[in-house]
């Protein structure tokens, strides 16, 4: 265990801002509060004194004209990382992020690449109501021309803001506002981490979990609960939400003939109605019981404590859902 | 009409007349290719709008960046994009300065800097205030040239781009092209204060109203904006009081405005008032006229030639440039 290092979510996202900004002298850091308030989060606490006000730039509260300009840097030749405090402040950038940053390669015919990185929390667990807690990632998955992506664990967390920055595409990184105080082993193979691809992050036989963010540590506790009952599930990370992995997706279907999807976005228009319908075309056969989903229940989210819960993905939903599948086939 | 500058040449005098008259030919032939079905979607011509574009780009250099909106085909001709490959983007040919991809609204051109044709009003803004950064973070004296429209204005974009470039000291020029009418809304129907260059002292931003109409006024207010922007002194707004002669696009019966209104303006249109300005001064005579003419019409015959004769991207490759093709 001496290649681990223990750390929070958050440190890790740090780390890798740090070595970003040491590699590459073109990556510079903005957002509201990043530099002398040390972050809304906290990730970039101490970065200002460390690297000064050219690179850790504190912004207004004008998220259209920093997402915008940190486009514009990367089109003249920047790496910008610009951090937008939560995915609900992002709809205030939604046309920067969706009639620029995802178009402008394409309407230039390939000559205006845009490599900006626009990282952002998301999701609910801090009790913060229904202005800070909502996750809109099917809504950026939705759009041709961004990358987006989700790191749910200390590897991920730590690799994937580079995996991004030597991406020429604009890409969007999802942080879980409930991960960002979780610890866990960074290891060896966070220098190694890629952009896209999903990746299994528990074996199992019987059933498969798809999920993304938080609710991947959901599915880890429900799986611990289904073993002890006799039933190994096989958990799929998504990680990049676009692309999706298909590939990996099926094969873990394949393997178990059943799958439940894990969502912390509302239903309605869902990641997991997208990728049930891409089993369905894809691996319909495969299947030896219904697709089933556990999303967010469709309210606005709420503050009190018990109702946020009631609201989100839980593990105990997670076991009901794998359990109604298998009860289904007796 | 105010005094040609001390010291015109004739020479200088036709260069610029002949630019502006590129841009009217191209954009009349263009009005002609839309009636005929080959140029499609939106067209938003820029007539009465030329003395801007010519003017703006005798000041920018190759290293400065350059952000449009959607009536931009006569910067991207003073730009220095060839006419032959705008007239195929327009035609949305695969050999068209975007690719074809793009159209009339979207014009790129990386050799030129040219940062697009955006029609989304507003969201140019933030774009040429990133590419300012980009600049001064690099420690160039490059600067980023913003055009936009007075219905801009309104836009929260452009509030939060001024204050910004304000606030870090960047080299942005805000060029605003008030032709008076934002699509159909007259700027008294949707402004409180119709005074735009008023609004830059809220952020301290050096200001300017100019005559749009006159290319030496332009010119000349152009370069000292531009010569404070590369000094380090942060951005600069000019305000271009113009007039747009033709409609807002193709599809617009002009219900909003007086035809008296357009005739009066037409009288003060930038090539006329240049060329009675040129002659009163014997700098030009009507032969000149009708040279720079004849070869402004060359040069758009063989730009429609070659758009014409120019492919069709295949459907195969519909997919492609929805992210960048990395060849390293």
């Amino acid at each position: 265990m001496s290649d681990t290092v223990r750390m929070t979510y958050r440190e890790a996202v740090k780390q890798s801002i740090r070595e970003a900004l040491d590699d590459d002298p073109r990556v510079f850091l903005m957002g509201e509060d990043v530099g002398k308030y040390g972050g809304c989060f906290a990730v970039s606490k101490g970065l200002l004194e460390e690297y000064g006000e050219e690179r850790i730039r504190d912004t207004p509260l004008s998220e259209s004209a920093f997402v915008g300009a940190g486009i514009g840097a990367a089109l003249g030749g920047m790496r910008p990382i610009v951090e937008i405090m939560t995915v609900n402040f992002s709809l205030l950038a939604l046309d920067q992020i969706v009639n620029n940053a995802a178009t402008l390669c394409h309407m230039s015919g390939g000559q205006f690449p845009v490599p900006v990185v626009i990282r952002m929390a998301t999701g609910a667990g801090r009790q913060l109501a229904a202005q800070h807690s909502h996750s809109f990632e099917a809504w950026y998955a939705h759009v041709p021309g961004l990358r987006v992506v989700e790191p749910a664990t200390i590897d991920d967390a730590r690799g994937m803001l580079r995996a991004a920055l030597a991406c020429p595409d604009p890409v969007i990184v999802f942080e879980p506002i409930s991960l960002y105080n979780m610890e866990g082993e960074l290891t060896a193979a966070a220098s190694e981490v890629q952009l896209d691809g999903a990746r299994i992050h528990r074996a199992g036989r019987d059933v498969t979990l798809v999920t993304y963010g938080a609710s991947l540590w959901r599915c880890v506790a429900a799986a611990e609960e289904l073993a002890a009952g006799g039933i190994e599930a096989e958990i799929v990370d998504l990680r990049s939400l676009r692309p999706l992995d298909d590939a990996t997706i099926l094969a873990s279907l394949r393997r178990t003939r059943r799958v439940v999807i894990v969502d912390e976005g509302w239903r309605t228009g869902s990641l997991a109605g997208e990728i049930a319908m891409r089993i369905v075309e894809q691996g319909f056969y495969d299947l030896d019981a219904p697709i089933a989903r556990v999303c967010t229940e469709e309210v606005p989210i709420p503050y009190p404590k018990h109702l946020e819960e009631a609201a989100l993905p839980d593990p105990r939903r997670i076991v009901a859902a794998v359990r109604g599948l298998f009860s289904d086939a007796q | 009409m105010s005094e040609l500058p001390a010291g015109l040449t004739r020479e200088r005098g036709l260069h610029l007349l002949g630019e502006m008259l590129r841009i009217r030919q191209f954009e009349d032939r263009c009005a002609e290719l839309y009636g005929a079905g080959h140029i499609r979607g939106f067209l938003h011509l820029c007539d009465g709008e030329e003395a801007i574009a010519v003017g703006v780009m005798q000041v920018l250099g190759s290293g400065d960046a350059v952000v449009s909106t959607y009536r931009e085909h006569g910067h991207a001709l003073a730009r220095g994009i060839a006419m032959g490959p705008l007239m195929a983007e327009l035609y949305g040919k695969r050999s068209g300065c975007s690719g074809g991809r793009g159209g009339s609204m979207h014009v790129f051109d990386a050799a030129t800097r040219f940062y697009g044709g955006n029609a989304i009003v507003g969201g140019g803004l933030p774009l040429a205030v990133g590419l300012a950064l980009a600049e001064k973070l690099q420690g160039t004296r490059n600067l980023a040239a913003c055009f936009f429209g007075e219905g801009a204005v309104a836009e929260g974009e452009f509030h939060e781009s001024m204050n910004l470039a304000a606030l870090w000291k960047l080299p942005v020029l805000f060029l605003c092209e008030n032709n008076l009418y934002a699509m159909g809304t007259a700027l008294a129907r949707s402004e409180s204060q119709t005074d735009i260059q008023a609004k830059a002292a809220a952020y301290g931003v050096r200001a300017a109203a100019v005559d749009g109409m006159d290319v030496f006024a332009v010119e000349a207010a152009m370069r000292s904006a531009a010569d404070h922007a590369r000094a380090g002194r942060g951005p600069v707004l000019l305000e271009f009081r113009t007039y747009r002669l033709r409609a807002h696009s193709m599809f617009d019966a002009q219900l909003y405005r007086d035809k008296a209104e357009v005739e009066e303006w037409r009288a003060r249109g930038p090539l006329i008032t240049l060329t009675t300005r040129l002659k009163a001064a014997s700098l030009m005579i009507e032969d000149d006229f009708q040279r720079l003419q004849h070869a402004a019409d060359d040069e758009v015959r063989a730009a429609v030639e070659f758009a014409g004769a120019a492919e069709w991207e295949p459907v195969e490759d519909l997919a492609r440039h929805v992210y960048a093709e990395v060849t390293s």
